[in-house]
């Protein structure tokens, strides 16, 4: 049987899923980045650098928390909180962010560029740009601009430049593409910090790789709370970042089930979703073969969230690959549901969650009381809610002024 | 290796006649690009038709696609109106037939990305493509590590597949660019998007040399080039000048479908004029 744990292939291919699906111009970039990568990873020094960036400066490593009132409120699961949300910038973002900035200063590039949808990870990538003190450029959908001002204040703030992409729809995917093009005009001087598991190769694994001190930590703590491994991983899905960084490290760990969380919308038979697996097909995008969002025709098609940060009409190849074989079960969870299971994470936690994580509580919720009370669950929290305060207002019909 | 290279069907296709003959004329060709499409299916036909007649020797045809994500301003707007015009794969090939009705000698490449090909299904689209009398393909976001997508199959059907190189490939990749290239090599004269700044012809000249020492396809030159002038100081180094955001742009500028199309013929017919002087006398 094929090593899950041991993917890509050479070419980065997870299966047909992955490749290096870029124009010439980027191609040399992207195998000298990958030859850099490699090096970087067996080098003790680089390896030093970033696990001190990721205690000192992140707050690495995060809780492991017994979620006491939430096991109780749905009387089945035990349920843990991986708490990303706790990191500097108040998300997972920042574990890759800071690995990328270490490999560009080795790359001797001087100038930052990244997209960002919700702005999270434009916050982390301007937050690390302005800690190396690079110039940093984040392209941003001016459809996302709108509803994610704090974050765009706080980007400007840490000296970074937002530029509102006006093309196409003016969200995640259009920023995505004016970073490619600000990349292949700039290649020279300039590093593109991708936010996600996705993008040509080497992206894909070099983000989960980054990301995967989630899952690494996880599994000592549990191991240390329980003296066993989890029964089941839970994780939101947009790119896929967060739940590639959760689950990897237990691949090979055959008894441990993972539910992988897409963003449902207003429905998956409603067309307005997020869902790239459960109601997309495969397709070319960005760089890598994945599935996509598109029309019969092969145009990419408008994703729809509550959330921003999963409002991406693709997904990262390896989740793509991990799904046709069946490792990973992928569900999604709409709007509403997301929205109830905000709430109830506030009220008998004392935590407000990113409405991204908002979407793997929702998932919990409807698990957890059908499963033994000694099952246990593993939520990762990837973010925290409070960018998430204006449009969550404005979804329950309050009213802030 | 290549079993394409050995195949018959690609023995003298009509971009190796078209360059041939113009050899022979001592002069360059002018390549024009235009979006399939833009603004609508029946004013892009009937553009596309009387390329020839205004002086374009080989004709790009652009396949729209949402995510046209090398392409700037210009052509993502082209893109754009195209798709909102209703443009589809399917009606591009029809363009194509019915271009080949009339023209059985002007070659004829798509150029776009991927996936709408992709999602088509690669050898449909293959048979269906040299069923309608296409002749090549650029497709930008297929390099070489991905030959066997698209680049090999295509090359089986008879249908050239036209490879980038740019000034970031050096002469270490240069190989890999070349091996499985054939019809013409596509120079881009500079790193970015089409439709940028003009490029330094000195510099341009140094790459299409580069080129030509390593290969014995005809090297054409793109991006960035807009007028006459800059058609015959590239071409004056050049096989082929390819231009295709400034024609764009004349079908942008225009007020009615008539004037879409007189604007883009004159600048052909300029730009015809362009290449003409650039003739090795």
């Amino acid at each position: 049987m094929t090593d899950l744990s041991m993917q890509p292939d050479a070419h980065g291919m997870f299966g047909r899923f992955g490749g290096r699906f870029v124009p010439e111009t980027l191609m040399p970039l992207i195998s000298e980045l990958q030859s850099e990568y490699d090096a970087a990873r067996q080098d003790g020094e680089f390896q030093h650098q970033l696990a001190y960036f990721q205690r000192d400066y992140v707050g690495r490593p995060s809780p492991l928390y017994f979620a006491e009132r939430l096991t109780e409120h749905f009387g089945g699961a035990r349920i843990f909180l991986k708490r990303e949300e706790l990191n500097h910038t108040g998300a997972h973002k920042i574990n890759n962010c800071i690995g990328q900035i270490l490999l560009a200063k080795r790359m001797g590039k001087t100038r930052i560029i990244a997209e960002t949808g919700a702005g999270m990870h434009g916050v982390a990538t301007a937050t690390v740009a302005a800690r190396f003190g690079m110039p940093c450029v984040v392209y941003m959908g001016s459809a996302d601009i709108e509803r994610q001002q704090p974050n765009v204040f706080r980007m400007k703030l840490l000296g970074a430049e937002v530029i509102p992409v006006t093309t196409g729809t003016g969200t995640l995917k259009d920023a995505m593409n004016e970073a490619l093009r600000d990349w292949v005009t700039n290649v020279d001087d300039t590093f593109y910090i991708i936010g996600t598991v996705a993008g040509p190769h080497p992206y894909p694994a070099m983000v989960r790789d980054f990301q995967a001190v989630i899952g690494r930590e996880t599994r000592t703590q549990i191991l240390e709370k329980e003296g066993r491994l989890p029964d089941s991983l839970v994780a939101c899905v947009g790119g896929g970042s967060n739940a590639m960084g959760l689950f990897h490290p237990f691949l090979a760990d055959e008894a441990v089930k993972m539910v992988g969380v897409e963003a449902g919308g207003k429905g998956i038979d409603t067309g307005l979703h997020a869902a790239s697996l459960r109601g997309g097909a495969p397709g070319v995008l960005h760089g890598n073969r994945t599935y996509l969002l598109q029309d019969e025709d092969g145009q990419i098609a408008d994703a729809h969230s509550i959330s921003a940060g999963l409002d991406y009409p693709g997904i990262g190849p390896e989740h793509a690959w991990l799904h046709e074989q069946g490792r990973v079960e992928y569900v999604s969870i709409s709007d509403d549901e997301a929205l109830a299971a905000f709430q109830c994470c506030c009220r008998q936690e004392g935590i407000i969650p990113a409405l991204e994580s908002a979407h793997a509580l929702a998932e919990v919720a409807k698990r957890a009381p059908t499963l033994p009370r000694d099952h246990l669950m593993v939520v990762n929290l990837s973010g925290r809610g409070d960018k998430d305060m204006m449009s969550v207002a404005q979804h329950l019909g309050e009213n802030f002024q | 290796m290549n079993a394409a290279k050995e195949n018959p069907m690609n023995a003298a296709t009509r971009l190796d006649e078209c360059f041939a003959a113009l050899k022979a004329e001592k002069r360059p060709a002018l390549v024009t690009y235009v979006t399939a499409g833009d603004p609508d299916f029946e004013t892009s036909l009937e553009l596309l038709q009387g390329l020839p007649a205004a002086g374009a020797d080989v004709i790009e045809l652009g396949m729209p696609f949402s995510d046209p994500m090398a392409d700037g301003p210009a052509i993502q707007k082209a893109t754009l109106r195209a798709l909102e015009g209703g443009q589809t794969m399917v009606r591009t090939l029809e363009m194509v037939h019915h271009f080949r009705r009339q023209d059985t000698k002007t070659p004829l490449g798509l150029m776009g990305y991927y996936n709408p090909i992709h999602r088509y299904g690669v050898e449909r689209f293959l048979e269906d493509a040299a069923c309608a009398g296409v002749d090549g393909l650029i497709v930008v976001d297929l390099p070489p590590e991905h030959d066997d997508e698209l680049c090999l199959p295509a090359r089986e059907h008879g249908i050239d597949f036209i490879r980038l190189a740019t000034p970031t490939t050096d002469a270490k990749r240069l190989p890999r660019v070349l091996d499985n290239a054939s019809g013409f090599l596509y120079c881009v004269s500079m790193n970015g998007v089409t439709g940028g700044r003009a490029p330094v012809a000195q510099d341009v000249e140094r790459m299409v040399d580069q080129l030509r020492e390593r290969s014995r396809l005809p090297v054409a030159v793109g991006f960035g080039i807009r007028n006459a002038a800059q058609a015959t100081a590239i071409g004056r180094f050049s096989d082929a000048v390819v231009v295709g955001s400034a024609l764009v742009e004349a079908i942008a500028n225009a007020e009615t479908r008539h004037g879409a199309i007189e604007a883009v013929h004159g600048l052909v017919r300029e730009l015809a004029e362009g290449v003409r002087r650039a003739a090795n006398t």
